[in-house]
């Protein structure tokens, strides 16, 4: 499979990738680490004009402490928040949830900013971010913007930017109680249903808690009904009656081949629950 | 549309200069453009490994890479894995442990056994598996494949 | 010359000895079809029908045609001008199939016309630009469906798109007819049960996927009227007859290669109509043309496997005595007839009486056209579907009668005194000692401590169970009475001035590591070091004559016929060498090969060289009486039967409570292909065969929606085990040698896949037993499983 010709453009910095995307026009689209963006275009789903490159942006590459924030670059790639010893300290579900994405040679190339960018119904980053209440940041023509993680994502494939904006960068406070868990779907390692949690935990009792579902819907988004059943709840034992019927909130839940629309929410509920209790375990 | 891009890549250790058009695959570029046909495309949708080679260092599936992303950077392939006639380890755990059969997915899967051994030299059976999971092989039920990394990853042991 | 003090040459038979194809194939040096460039060579790209059913209502190639790079464009009914319909190799009729549809298309992927260009790219963008419009017809997806009244048909003249009707086997019927005459003994055996199992199940469709795809380099060379065509195929010496035939041409003018070949388990065997559309096109244009295949046209127009509806009875006492099986087999073969399509599930209905003793097997097996890509052999073709059925039903049968499945097969078992065993399918089964392999396999797995386990687990509340198979297959495929292409194999053996063999074999491996195998045979005939042996294959311009590799054949076919030329070879190398040695009276039937010598039994001082005699061969002065100079010599090898090589596999499954996700946690397998030439390389068949059943036990599945589209054309959703799904397996082997070749071997390349699949579902089901479930068809989809348990879970076991 073989993708329609195009032209390539390598930028030096997000100034000039501005820059390149002002001059492209609609026809012109980012390049990160590829692993949505060329499948696409091999299989002729994605016909750019223009691609520009900002897979090599040191610039927006790399996990920094900011002051009690951590801050994540647009284009660190899945294998660099693996093997992050600031997120496994501090964040471990981030680096955990990348470290399950695909395969080692995805995650080499993979980026977490082409990730949120991409936002496929059934990729890992997006329910975590929300579940970190992760601020997302945009640069565009007329300046830059933050949109929380939980309203970044709006549809499939669909999300909060402008032709014209780059994602430069993810922030949010670093919680340790939290966690991911994932119902692979067998063939491509996608989320069928996924969930991230995290929590506040005081003697053995939640006190705050953000769920996040992904896979499962059109779109990652949070999962409020649970988020209020776990506040106040004492887990790990009250783990399972919180997220029972966790899926059932979802207005449109997607089916195919691998999974119906009824165990889809079904699975909501389990990953919720394992979610919920080794975020507990943590806390 | 015949645009080119010149590119610069350092293949195997050797510099390799040539203008290419911005769609060519890295994998038809090692292939075609260098005739480096070890590396091989089992798949067009990234999931089978065959075509992993390493980029910088990294394994990477030159299939969903595009030649003009490797400019300026470091490319191994399974060609440039030996010295000589001195085979690396790697390859001798695969000869040894009957680790192929066709020989198909071979060049791909040390590739990844190698980025797997950088990361984790001793790894256990199941760490391997994990590791090798980017890789599809259809002959050898991967038990002999398991075997000729951990018998390379001994022989790759410092004594 | 007297003694020669060389050090002893070990025999290699039976040695673990490293392949001799590894080291161009781990340094990336091996030269696939894809590999190969010839000068000016234009590259072909298909355009595919995009729906499974309909007529070609207007098609254009004029853009194509005009676009930079592109050298021809051809429609299906241009091409058809120069190109015939295409040949099968089964006696069934069967519909025209043009290697590029004509004027209506029948499956998602058929090709529909065909572009050559400069470069592969620029052939994909002009294949993009044809222009396409089909009045649809209704899409014939479900089999059953298809021979009902009012369901759209596929092929003039096949009504209600059966194939083959009502072809039944087994006792009772009359073979010639293949219709049943006297029904008596299977009414007697039913009237007289306790018992009756009666399960549908499906053994479902799936895709090969070799890792390398197809892929086809065709060289017409205009001024001496010769074709020369490189495929990734199975069988080169086939290709060459069936492309000499579709070119007009002779064979004398046609050589076929099979470079390296990156796997086939059956998808390589037919020969497509893209080789033939490349040997056309480039006679057309004049330059060598290459098609390869992408992964996404091999899900679409390359053979699938399997796809057999069974519909299986068993009749038993209650003692577990099994007294009759008869099953109704619907096999959906797709749109198309291609090289062995109808007679695959012929063996499928060959295979019902398993292992056992049973009295009164029948079966009756229909083949029906559907919109879908055709099918063809898929490792093991047509036996692992009969085996299937029958373990499953068995199974199905220890349970009902509360039996320990094992105990039950062992009383149906066929004894080990009772071989040669004529089945009632009409086989002669010829070796066995299964009761050997059952209590192999139950000391391997300790199957008592396996069950407690088992039980130890489900008190934790896990879902566990342990299941068992056990197999027979049919393989080593010849004679020619039963294999439509021929069921002999060639082999050339030359020994060359200095003593280096040169051998030449038709089976032509693709993965095999016949180089290896046959090597070592030679090795240890001729006592020369290993090194001193080259096996040429996979050309017809090189081995002069050949079949091909496929039914596990390569060693018990092709092994034989080797050892038959190097018979001939080495006698009248002794004849040579006895001349040279006239001094000492030695009558060539006293010598023997030694450690890189010929000398006489018994008396070692009285030799010479390999070497020497080799020389002496190629300038024989003076030359012996009744001798001609030189020593190469070939054979043709027919077996009179089949070998049948058996098997036990145990294994041990796990469910997941909450997702239905199946783990497979052991996988013990007992396997016996008679002797055993190289261990590691038997090994590796098994875990290959093993891992492709398991595949189709727990992961793949083909699957159309109702319009005829295929959901699974690609990685993304045609689930492959990866490494980290399966376990480390562990094997035993019995060594029950056949009679029926030299060598004793019986093949092995299809063994694994046929135990594993039967042996992992029944695991599963033993699994879910405790849930009420008898049941479950391929592969377990863990939605499938978490309905079976979540269901019956919440009405207390009840479904
Ligand atoms: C075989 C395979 C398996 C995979 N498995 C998983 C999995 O299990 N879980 C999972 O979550 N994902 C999975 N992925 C997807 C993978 O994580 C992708 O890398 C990721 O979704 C996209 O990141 P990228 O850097 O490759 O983006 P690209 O492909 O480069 O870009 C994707 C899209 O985002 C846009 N974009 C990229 N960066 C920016 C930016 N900074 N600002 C604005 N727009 C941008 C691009 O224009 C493009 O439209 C898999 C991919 C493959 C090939
Ligand atoms: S060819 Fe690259 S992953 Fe399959
Ligand atoms: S050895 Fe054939 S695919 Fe791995």
């Amino acid at each position: 499979m073989i993708p329609t010709a195009f032209r390539y453009r390598r930028a030096g910095s997000v100034a000039e990738a501005l820059a390149l995307l002002r001059e492209g026009g609609p026809g012109a689209k980012l390049l990160a680490g590829g692993h949505s963006l060329i499948p696409m275009m091999k299989q002729r789903l994605a016909e750019p004009e223009l691609l520009i490159d900002i897979g090599g942006l040191l610039e927006l590459c790399g996990v920094h402490a900011v002051g009690d924030a951590i801050e994540v670059g647009a284009t660190t790639t899945h294998a660099d928040l693996a093997a992050s010893a600031l997120l496994r300290e501090r964040a471990p579900i981030l680096a955990e949830a990348a470290a399950e994405i695909g395969d080692a040679q995805v995650r080499n190339r993979g980026t977490i900013g082409g990730s949120l960018a991409h936002a496929d119904p059934g990729a890992d980053l997006p329910a975590v971010l929300i579940a970190l209440d992760a601020a997302i940041s945009i640069t565009g023509a007329d300046g830059s913007r933050t949109v929380p993680a939980a309203d970044f994502f709006r549809d499939i494939l669909t999300v909060d930017l402008e032709d014209g904006e780059i994602l430069t960068d993810v922030s949010f406070r670093p919680v340790r109680s939290a966690a991911y868990a994932k119902l692979p779907q067998r063939a491509s390692r996608f989320a069928l249903a996924g969930v991230a949690v995290a929590l506040e935990m005081e003697d053995g009792v939640c006190r705050a808690a953000r769920v996040a579902v992904t896979g499962a819907a059109s779109h990652a988004q949070r999962l409020p009904a649970v988020e209020s059943a776990l506040v106040g709840a004492r887990l790990p034992e009250g783990a399972a009656a919180a997220c029972e019927g966790a899926g059932d909130a979802l207005d449109f839940v997607n089916a195919d081949l691998h999974g119906s629309e009824e165990y889809r929410r079904a699975m909501v509920a389990v990953m919720a629950r394992r979610a919920v209790e080794s975020a507990a375990a943590r806390g | 549309m015949s645009e080119t891009v010149p590119i610069t890549v350092r293949v195997n250790g050797r510099e390799r200069t040539a203008a290419v058009a911005p769609r060519l695959l890295l994998v038809h570029f090692l292939r075609e453009s260098l005739n480096l046909t070890g590396t091989h495309v089992g798949c067009d949708t990234s999931q089978c490994g065959a075509c992993t080679v390493l980029l910088d260092g990294r394994s990477v599936k030159s299939c969903t890479v595009f030649a003009v992303q490797a400019d300026g950077e470091e490319v191994q392939t399974i060609e440039g894995l030996a010295a000589g006639d001195d085979l690396h380890p790697l390859q001798d755990g695969f000869w040894e442990e009957h680790g192929l059969q066709c020989g198909y997915c071979t060049p791909g899967m040390i590739m990844s056994a190698l980025n797997l051994l950088r990361e984790n030299p001793s790894p256990d059976d199941a760490r391997i598996r994990e590791g090798i999971s980017g890789n599809i092989c259809r002959c050898t039920g991967y038990q002999h494949i398991v075997n000729a990394i951990r018998n390379a990853a001994e022989r790759m042991a410092p004594a | 010359m007297t003694s020669a003090n060389a050090p002893l040459l070990p025999k290699l038979i039976g040695e673990r000895v490293k392949r001799r194809e590894d080291p161009r194939l781990i340094r990336g040096l091996a030269t696939y079809v894809d590999d190969l460039k010839l000068p000016g060579m234009l590259h072909l790209a298909f355009r595919r029908a995009d729906i499974a059913h309909g007529v070609i209502r207007r098609i254009d190639v004029s853009a194509a045609a005009a676009m930079e790079g592109v050298e021809l464009a051809l429609t299906g009914a241009e091409l058809a001008e120069h190109l015939g319909p295409m040949p099968i190799g089964t006696p069934f009729p069967a519909p025209d199939h043009y290697s590029v549809a004509v004027d209506r298309v029948r499956y998602v992927g058929e090709p529909v016309a065909v572009v050559a260009a400069a470069d592969r790219y620029l052939a994909r963008d002009a294949a993009d630009a044809i222009e396409v419009e089909y009045d649809e017809l209704p899409a014939v997806v479900d089999p059953e469906a298809a021979m009902a009244d009012g369901s759209a048909t596929l092929h003039e003249g096949f009504a209600r798109n059966v194939a083959v009707g009502g072809y039944q086997g087994g006792t009772g019927v009359n073979a010639e007819t293949a219709q049943a005459e006297d029904d008596s003994a299977m009414d007697a055996a039913f009237a007289e049960a306790d018992v009756v199992i009666s399960q549908c199940m499906l053994n479902q469709r799936l895709a090969p996927n070799a890792m390398e795809p197809r892929g086809v380099v065709a060289r017409y060379e205009a001024g001496s009227d010769y074709l020369t065509i490189w495929s990734a195929t199975q069988n080169p010496h086939i290709l060459r007859t069936l492309a000499a035939g579709m070119l007009g041409l002779g064979e004398h003018q046609v050589r076929a290669i099979a470079p390296e070949v990156g796997g086939g388990f059956g998808c390589k065997i037919n020969i497509y109509g893209e080789e033939y559309a490349a040997a056309a096109l480039s006679r057309l244009t004049g330059a060598p043309v290459k098609w390869i295949e992408d992964r996404t046209e091999a899900f679409l127009a390359t053979t699938h496997g399997r796809d057999i509806l069974g519909d299986v009875e068993i009749a038993a006492k209650r003692d577990g005595t099994i007294l009759a099986l008869r099953a109704q087999l619907l096999a959906d073969i797709g749109a198309y007839e291609v090289l062995l399509t109808a007679l695959i599930p012929t063996l499928t209905g060959m295979m019902m009486n398993g292992v056992y003793r049973i009295p009164v097997v029948r079966h009756e097996l229909t083949e029906v056209f559907t919109n879908k890509t055709p099918t063809d052999a898929y490792r093991g073709a047509g036996r692992p579907e009969g085996l299937y059925f029958v373990e499953r039903a068995v199974d199905m049968l220890a349970r009902e009668l509360d039996m320990d499945p094992a105990e039950l097969r062992r009383r149906n078992f066929i004894p080990a005194a009772e071989f040669p065993f004529p089945t009632q399918s009409g086989l002669v089964y010829d070796s066995g000692d299964y009761e050997a392999a059952l209590d192999t396999a139950l000391a391997a797995a300790d199957w008592e401590s396996l069950k407690a386990e088992r039980d130890a687990a489900r008190a934790e509340g896990r879902i566990v169970g342990v299941g068992m198979a056990f197999y027979v297959e049919v393989c080593g495929l010849g004679p020619s009475s039963v294999v439509p292409t021929g069921g002999w194999e060639h082999s050339g053996v030359t020994i060359e001035r200095g003593g280096k063999v040169t051998a030449t074999t038709g089976a032509s491996p693709h993965g095999q590591g016949n180089e290896t195998t046959f090597a070592q045979m030679l090795a240890d005939h001729f006592s020369v070091p290993i090194g001193d042996i080259a096996i040429l294959h996979g050309d017809t311009g090189v081995v002069k004559q050949g079949i091909g590799t496929f039914g596990s054949r390569s060693q018990a076919v092709g092994g034989a016929a080797l050892m038959l030329a190097a018979g001939r070879a080495g006698d009248k190398m002794k004849r040579f060498a006895a001349a040279l040695m006239a001094d000492h009276e030695a009558s060539p039937d006293d010598l023997v090969f030694e450690s890189g010598r010929i000398q006489v039994a018994g008396a070692p001082e009285v030799s010479r060289s390999f070497a020497e005699v080799a020389d002496f061969a190629y300038v024989p002065v003076p030359l012996p009486a009744g001798l001609e100079p030189g020593l190469s010599e070939e054979a043709f090898f027919e077996p009179e039967n089949n070998t049948y090589p058996f098997g036990c596999h145990i294994s041990m499954v796990e469910i997941d409570r909450d997702t239905g996700e199946p783990r497979l946690l052991r996988l013990i397998a007992v396997d016996d292909c008679g002797n055993v030439i190289n261990p590691l390389i038997v090994e590796g068949q098994v875990h290959g065969g093993l891992a492709q059943g398991i595949g189709q036990a727990m992961f793949e599945e083909v699957v159309y929606d109702e319009d005829g589209q295929p959901l699974t054309a690609s990685f993304m959703d045609y689930v492959m085990p990866r490494a980290a799904d399966l376990p480390a397996f562990e094997l035993e082997r019995t060594v029950t040698p056949t009679p029926v070749n030299p060598l004793g071997a019986k093949g092995v390349g299809e063994a694994g896949t046929i135990g594993s699949s039967p042996c992992v579902v029944n695991a599963a089901v033993d699994a879910l037993a405790p849930f009420g479930v008898r049941h479950v068809d391929m592969p377990l989809r863990p939605e499938r499983l978490w309905r079976l348990i979540h269901d019956r879970d919440q009405n207390g076991g009840q479904p």
